[in-house]
């Protein structure tokens, strides 16, 4: 019983505060100076928190590195099928009252919308400059934003979660955590591991891999390239959408939520390596660990030397600025990425 | 011995598990038009591209009139005399022949750091790359955008440029890639009246050209030499015949 | 240089007449807001003008060019902030920061190419956008403040509307002219021939990187410029200005009027803004008679035309509004 207060004090900072903002130590956590088990807690929750930020952000980087790897597309509105997997979940749970069935609407509408896309207008862009590639899917973007608030109008959605998401799971002594979280990181895992045994072991892999080395010679050997491309844009559109559906409950759903994470994903498969599913993988996990543990622990570190006030604004620019910084020094050192994929 | 111009010594360059030249050793002295044959995949390319400074060889070393030019840049290179034409035209597609040519002459005539003066409007540029055009036959075509020249012009101004940045050694890949007989026999002509003025490598598969213009054959087959000497030993030898001419034969 | 009778020249020179006389019928007329909007037209026209010289002529996609309508706006704003209040002072520094920024970006990102360029230029930008976001004593996420325009001793009065209007006109077009001077010299040339095939440029023997660079670093230096003005025009500074978005922006203008073209950056960003102004007015005016209210709501959202026109541009018209009126079908 002793335990539950501050269970629940975790679990409502992790669950409404998200990725944006993560769980703060609070005030009276440090008044209590501290026991040792206390800050390991804290730190293991936040390093949970960033492996869960960080598997969304593979989700979303998988699909930007598929279609770039094997289509050569750089598609900018990819952050727009994360935003519409979003506003569809919101609005298929409430329809249905299931928050399940609205994720596997959701899903399923991502994924038609994303084939759509590719067929009615992107396929026009391959074998294109990359320019054109910027150019072409950022006017998307507008027309996606655009879209989005004449249907669903500019103030945002909520998406609620069923009460056996939101109640904790004790997974160690004194440390509580979402279900939610846990099943975002299961899941994503799961995903991951679908992705693995598709690219690697099955046929439709083989082709994907196939089509990504030499585009004509797969045509040649008879294979739909055409409907190959289509359907590996709509899974890319499917993986957006699935982190768009799954990061809802934890923000707020709203028009251009895709570009600031969109970038976020282009690191990643930067870093990673273009192309290749386990450098996004490694690498997403990596910045998304940067990313929340510098913010949970970055303010308190700096309030030894800056005012708190300066501290609280100072400390998040300086985590966002260590991954662009990683980033940067990375095409600088080793532009292919950290795990290439062998060169075409 | 006359002081070769170009000297070729062990290059190896190697692409994973393929050896792409494998100890290439060759003198070419001035004045020559030397003329390097193979079947397609005997790393030719890589030859040239080892030769202009965009690949960097694993091993051994190239020099250039007595200097060290193996890890020089190509825009060091060209700097020094060694021009180069590509096997796939590579122009400036949005400009004209003139333009074109006029850039290669800028390349060499001082530096390029004016921003104020029309380039067009300078004589001393616009003149050499006149003569250039005129000298592969293309000066009635000069104020014609390249992507409206034939294929034939487009390789001949490929000429022209290399000729634009007063070299003292051509490299030539593949001259006449995709050309008809008429065109060929064109450039034949314009590179036969080069002969002597400057020295020349050659890469071909064109044997007619080969044989009428060169002054010495080199025979390069996965990367390795397996002949070298004057046309007439090259068409004797036994090796040569059953690895590559015997294949043109057949393919006629 | 003769000027034919093309659509394309009368429609340039129409457009360069109304922004003459724009100050005239806005202050006789009563309009005050047209010589704010388009006193905002003509600076951010500045903005596109540098980056059409790298983008347009010279190919590099630099998606970080509103770092330096940022850093420029930033010099402004901190100065007068500590301070300093005189443009002799903040001008110049904009300039100068900006350029040193762009050297170094340009220095590290210029070794890259297509995608790796683009995104390592959007990485720079971010980067300054965060550091932005964390200047706490210079208001953060908030923004600055700018009190008092840049004072210039008396010579020109930027808290005058009309004087700071011509003073940004004819910056405008002391840009457009320069970059037309610079595009036609031996350095346009290089850098639009590494534009079009750099491995050639190199085999001729042009050390395209030096030259390019110099190019990058100019085009920041006007854009820092045009950030200066800015910042004076808004009366405030906030990394917002700096976001990769607004990067977009500025290359849409740049496509949508014309890449590589004198006036194509002038048009877009004409067409850009006074379609976000004007559009919706002309729909609502045009189409109530007819429509009603469905007239109001289309009007509200013509936006969603943008993007898809924008991607007809790409994909057909390549040379923009500018290569439309002069004819050509790129694509």
């Amino acid at each position: 019983m002793a335990g539950l207060v501050p269970a629940i004090h975790v679990f409502l900072r992790s669950v409404s505060q998200g990725v944006d903002a993560p769980a703060k130590p609070g005030h009276d956590e440090r008044e209590a100076c501290f026991p040792n088990p206390r800050l390991m807690l804290l730190f293991v929750e936040q390093c949970l928190n960033g492996l869960q930020f960080g598997l969304l952000l593979f989700l979303l980087a998988a699909g930007l590195t598929l279609v770039f790897g094997i289509m050569d597309l750089v598609n900018l509105a990819h952050g727009s099928l994360y935003m519409l997997g979003a506003y569809f979940a919101a609005t298929f749970a409430a329809l249905t009252d299931s928050f399940v069935a609205g994720a596997v609407l959701a899903l399923a509408a991502t994924l038609v919308v994303g084939m759509a896309l590719e067929v009615v207008a992107l396929r026009r862009l391959y074998g294109r400059d990359h320019l054109d590639h910027v150019l072409g899917t950022f006017g998307l973007i507008l027309f996606f934003n655009e879209l989005v608030r004449m249907i669903w109008g500019p103030a945002g959605l909520s998406l609620s979660l069923p009460m056996w998401l939101i109640l904790p799971v004790e997974l160690l002594p004194g440390l509580y955590y979402p279900t939610y979280r846990i099943a975002i990181i299961v899941t994503a895992l799961a995903v991951a591991l679908f992705l693995y045994v598709l690219v690697m072991r099955t046929r439709l892999g083989m082709l994907i891999r196939a089509g990504a080395s030499n585009r004509e010679m797969t045509g040649a050997l008879g294979v739909n390239i055409n409907l190959l491309y289509t359907m590996v844009f709509g899974l890319g559109a499917a993986l957006a959408g699935l982190a768009g559906l799954m990061q809802a409950p934890i923000l707020t759903v709203q028009i251009g939520m895709g570009e600031n994470i969109l970038i976020l994903a282009f690191v990643v498969i930067i870093i990673g390596g273009i192309g290749s599913i386990r450098g996004a993988f490694i690498a997403a996990v990596l910045v998304g660990l940067i990313d929340t543990i510098g913010r949970a622990f970055l303010p308190d570190l700096l309030r030894l030397v800056l005012s708190s006030r300066a501290a609280s604004t100072v400390a998040p620019a300086i985590s966002s600025m260590t991954i662009y910084l990683l980033m940067a020094v990375v095409l600088v050192l080793r532009p292919e990425g950290l795990f290439p994929v062998s060169s075409k | 011995m006359v002081d070769a111009l170009l000297e070729i010594d062990s290059l190896t360059k190697r692409f994973g598990g393929v050896v792409a030249s494998d100890a290439i050793s060759l003198a070419v002295p001035r004045g020559e038009l030397h003329a390097v044959i193979g079947p397609n995949g005997a790393g030719k390319t890589t030859l040239i591209g080892e030769l202009s400074g965009e690949i960097a060889p694993d091993d051994g070393r190239i020099r250039f009139e007595g200097g060290d030019v193996t890890l020089l840049p190509s825009w060091r290179r060209s700097r020094l005399g060694l021009a180069r034409s590509f096997q796939i035209t590579s122009l400036f597609a949005d400009f004209t022949a003139l333009d074109n040519v006029a850039l290669a002459v800028q390349a060499h005539a001082g530096h390029s750091f004016r921003f104020w003066r029309p380039a067009r409007g300078e004589a001393r540029l616009r003149e050499p790359a006149r003569a250039a055009l005129a000298r592969v036959g293309l000066a009635s075509r000069a104020d014609v955008l390249v992507a409206k020249l034939s294929h034939g012009e487009q390789r001949q101004l490929e000429i022209a440029m290399a000729l634009a940045t007063g070299p003292r050694l051509l490299l030539l890949d593949e001259p006449m890639a995709g050309m008809g007989p008429e065109e060929s026999g064109r450039m034949v002509a314009t590179l036969r009246a080069l002969k002597g003025e400057l020295t020349i490598l050659l890469i071909e598969h064109d044997m007619e050209a080969v044989f009428a213009l060169a002054d010495r054959i080199t025979v390069l087959v996965y990367g390795r030499i397996i002949a070298s000497g004057p046309p007439e030993a090259i068409r004797a030898d036994a090796q040569v015949r059953q690895a590559y001419l015997g294949e043109e034969i057949r393919h006629g | 240089m003769t000027a034919p009778l093309t659509p394309r020249n009368v429609v340039v020179a129409v457009l360069l007449l109304l922004l003459t006389v724009l100050p005239l019928y806005a202050t006789a007329s009563g309009h005050v807001f047209l010589l704010t909007l388009f006193t905002r037209v003509v600076i951010l026209a500045i903005a596109a003008v540098s980056l059409n010289l790298i983008l347009g002529y010279g190919g590099m996609v630099s998606f970080g060019h509103a770092v330096y309508l940022g850093i420029g706006g930033y010099a402004v704003g901190i100065l007068a902030f500590e301070g300093a209040t005189s443009g002799f002072v903040q001008w110049p520094v904009a300039l100068v920061v900006s350029a040193l920024f762009a050297l170094v970006v340009g220095a590290l990102s210029l070794r890259t190419r297509g995608v790796y360029f683009i995104m390592i230029t959007l990485a720079f930008a971010q980067l300054v956008y965060y550091f932005g976001v964390g200047l706490d004593r210079y208001g953060a996420d908030d923004g600055l403040s700018i009190r008092q325009r840049s004072q210039f001793a008396g010579l020109v009065n930027l808290s005058d509307r009309v004087q700071f209007y011509y003073l940004c006109l004819a910056l405008l077009v002391a840009a457009i002219y320069l970059t037309w001077r610079i595009v036609n010299s031996r350095f346009g040339l290089v850098i639009r021939g590494a534009r079009s095939n750099d491995r050639r440029m190199r085999a001729i023997g042009f050390p395209t990187f030096r030259y390019r660079l110099t190019g990058f670093v100019i085009a920041g230096a006007i854009c820092g410029l045009a950030g200066a003005l800015l910042a004076n025009h808004t009366g405030f500074i906030s990394p917002a200005t700096m976001h990769w978005t607004r990067s977009g922006d500025l290359i849409v203008m740049v496509v949508l009027g014309g890449m590589g073209s004198s006036f194509g950056p002038l048009i877009g960003a004409v067409l850009l803004l006074t379609l976000e102004e004007a559009l919706p007015v002309l729909i609502r005016v045009v189409a109530s008679p007819v429509f009603g209210d469905a007239a109001a709501r289309m009007a509200e959202y013509w936006q969603i035309m943008l993007g898809p026109l924008f991607l007809l541009v790409v994909l057909f018209a390549r040379g923009g509004i500018d290569g439309l009126l002069a004819g050509e079908r790129r694509g």
